[in-house]
């Protein structure tokens, strides 16, 4: 019978002929954990007394790191030590890592058809480069810490077909914002994403992974591309090992369709408290406190390049603050040498090192009661870049540097 | 397993973990007292509230958002031993099973300070005050089987399938 690309993946690594709904123990490729959710993890490991799958275990500290105050720096140690206890080989340490999915992208752990499991929701993020990887919790992390494996429900698919390009500075991130104001927040619920047609080719790599790395927050369990030139050349010289491709049959079964044509997507920003809040840039009327820039989602140097070129020459607004954050150490790098990094500060612009900084509330940007912040961010959630009564409106690179230098939520073009 | 009886709790659709357990708790020094600051932004002092054996009574999609397992951990640890929701987050649900709080997928009627009852062997969910009884879906097989083996971490220490020293 045909099978949809997370069927294919799931029944290759369970060796089981799997369909969608079907229990399976599937064979891991790399097990991920951060410094908020390693620690709980190592708990439960500890008390297995057995030795861990080494080389699939990728640890990477991002949320409160460099540590940020004193329980965070006690936290960063118990991962280090953890590291050092059983020898573990793949450890991104500060200042040569950066935040976890770009990490797990910059690295080559993450490549097609593999099956990649994270204690962290945003793991959905490698679907990007067609493999099947998804969020998992501490418990689970240990187990597969332990064992290499663990238990998956196949999921239905749903087909989204593309057709079309991206006009002006759209993006990814306005795809999928629509995506998820069209179906909700739990639109997804229990399924995978496929993404299909002729539109995907026109889709340039770190778009993708950004649209699959908020698959989450429409409560999807992954996010699909299929893997095409463009994936192949991002993989070249980075990729850790030989990777296999995975396309869907023809006749495939997905549970729906939805259908989008990328050439009449317009900006986007999602309002506070939902991702699913989304509206048209050109229909709003915010003013902003301060613009971030960062994130697993839009802190990418494609993103950073776009951003650069709309602030080269402009001031970011007196009563505003931007803060930018580079995804990882190797975007860092890249942004400097481009000289992107002394565009954003001849602005007026804050830039840190790689870290998730504001995007959760850690540090680095966390917002006061009342203050609005334009973010390219994925959660908008209640307090979820600080103050309960703080608000956080998602948008592409392309709005969140065109709002900085205006002060409102605007679109590059009105500058 | 057993009969569960508490006192409602009542929340909404969508409420995400950062709601549930904030950013700023998950340092390892709050790990054995999260349970002291659930829900703490969006009602600051329900932790204060909640006795042991509560219910929650939620709508759909409870549990979205971030993966941390110190949610459902956190919801435990204040006394809550089961979320009734019209539907459940996936990664929540996983964790959920894992550190043994239930979660009954239903839709019912019940006010804040009702007294429900479930019975997660016969799958039915009953408001004592009002006496009405809804039914909601077993956990799939290979999910009991898990279950009654005393969860993930259990069953792999009596299966003592750790790979790594082979
Ligand atoms: S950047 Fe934000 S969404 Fe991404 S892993 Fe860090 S905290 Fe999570």
């Amino acid at each position: 019978m045909s099978k949809t690309i997370s069927e294919k993946i799931l029944s290759a690594k369970s060796g089981v002929d799997a369909y969608a709904g079907q229990i399976i123990e599937a064979e891991i490729d790399y097990v991920m954990a951060n410094d908020v959710t390693a620690p709980l993890a190592f708990q439960e490991f500890e008390a297995l007394e057995c030795e861990p799958v080494r080389e699939k275990i990728v640890l990477i500290p991002d949320h409160f790191v460099p540590n940020k105050d004193i329980a965070s720096a006690e936290q960063a140690a118990l991962m280090r030590r953890f590291v050092q206890n059983w020898k573990l080989p793949n450890y991104f340490e500060v200042g040569r890592g950066g935040v976890c999915h770009q990490v797990m992208v910059d690295e080559g752990f993450a490549a097609p058809g593999r099956l990649i499991v994270g204690a962290d929701s945003h793991t959905c993020t490698y679907g990007g480069i067609n493999a099947f990887s998804t969020g998992i919790g501490s418990t689970e992390a240990a187990a597969c810490f332990a064992e290499g494996r663990l238990w998956f429900k196949v999921p239905e698919a749903i087909d989204v077909r593309l057709t079309g390009t991206f006009t002006k500075n759209v993006s990814g991130k306005d795809l999928i914002l629509k995506l998820i104001s069209d179906i909700g927040v739990d639109g997804a619920n229990y399924k995978a994403f496929e993404f299909s047609g002729m539109g995907v080719n026109n889709i340039p790599v770190h778009d993708r992974l950004t649209i699959s790395n908020m698959a989450i927050e429409a409560g999807g369990k992954t996010g699909i591309f299929p893997c095409d030139a463009a994936t192949d050349v991002h993989l070249k010289g980075r990729v850790r090992g030989k990777y296999t491709p995975v396309g869907a049959d023809k006749e495939a079964n997905y549970s729906s369709v939805l259908e989008y044509d990328l050439s009449e997507l317009d900006y986007m920003v999602a309002f506070p408290h939902l991702p699913s809040n989304g509206r048209l840039v050109s229909e709003v009327d915010v003013e902003i406190d301060q613009a971030f820039l960062g994130s697993c989602t839009n802190g990418r140097i494609e993103d950073l390049r776009v951003a650069a070129e709309i602030l080269r020459e402009k001031k970011v607004r007196d009563d505003v603050r931007m803060i930018v954050v580079p995804a990882s150490t190797e975007v860092y790098q890249q942004a400097l040498d481009e000289g992107l990094i002394s565009i954003f500060t001849k602005a007026g612009a804050f830039v840190s090192g790689p870290t998730c900084a504001a995007c959760l509330g850690g540090h680095m940007g966390v917002l006061a009661k009342g203050e609005k912040c334009v973010s390219s961010t994925n959660r908008n959630f209640i307090g979820r870049m600080g103050h309960q009564d703080s608000e956080v409106y998602l948008a592409g690179p392309a709005v969140v540097a065109a709002s900085a230098v205006a002060g409102k939520i605007v679109s590059p073009e009105v500058l | 397993m057993e009969q569960l009886s508490g006192k409602v709790w009542k929340f909404g659709d969508h409420v995400d973990t950062d709601q549930i357990i904030p950013a700023e708790r998950l340092v390892s020094e709050y790990n054995d007292r999260l349970g002291e600051f659930v829900f703490e932004k969006v009602r600051p002092g329900v932790a204060d509230q909640i006795t042991e054996g509560d219910v929650i009574v939620a709508g759909k999609n409870f549990g979205c958002g971030s993966s941390r397992e110190h949610a459902p951990r956190a919801l435990v640890q204040a006394g809550v031993t089961a979320v009734v929701a019209e539907s459940f987050a996936r990664i929540f649900y996983r964790n959920s099973i894992n550190i043994g709080l239930v979660l009954v997928e239903a839709k019912i009627e019940a006010e804040e300070g009702d007294v429900v009852s479930v019975d997660v062997e016969n799958g039915t969910v009953k408001n004592d005050k009002s006496g009405k009884e809804w039914t909601f879906p077993q956990y799939p097989q290979y999910i009991r089987d898990l279950i009654s083996s005393g969860g993930l971490m259990n069953r792999i220490k009596e299966a003592k399938r750790c790979t790594g020293s082979q």
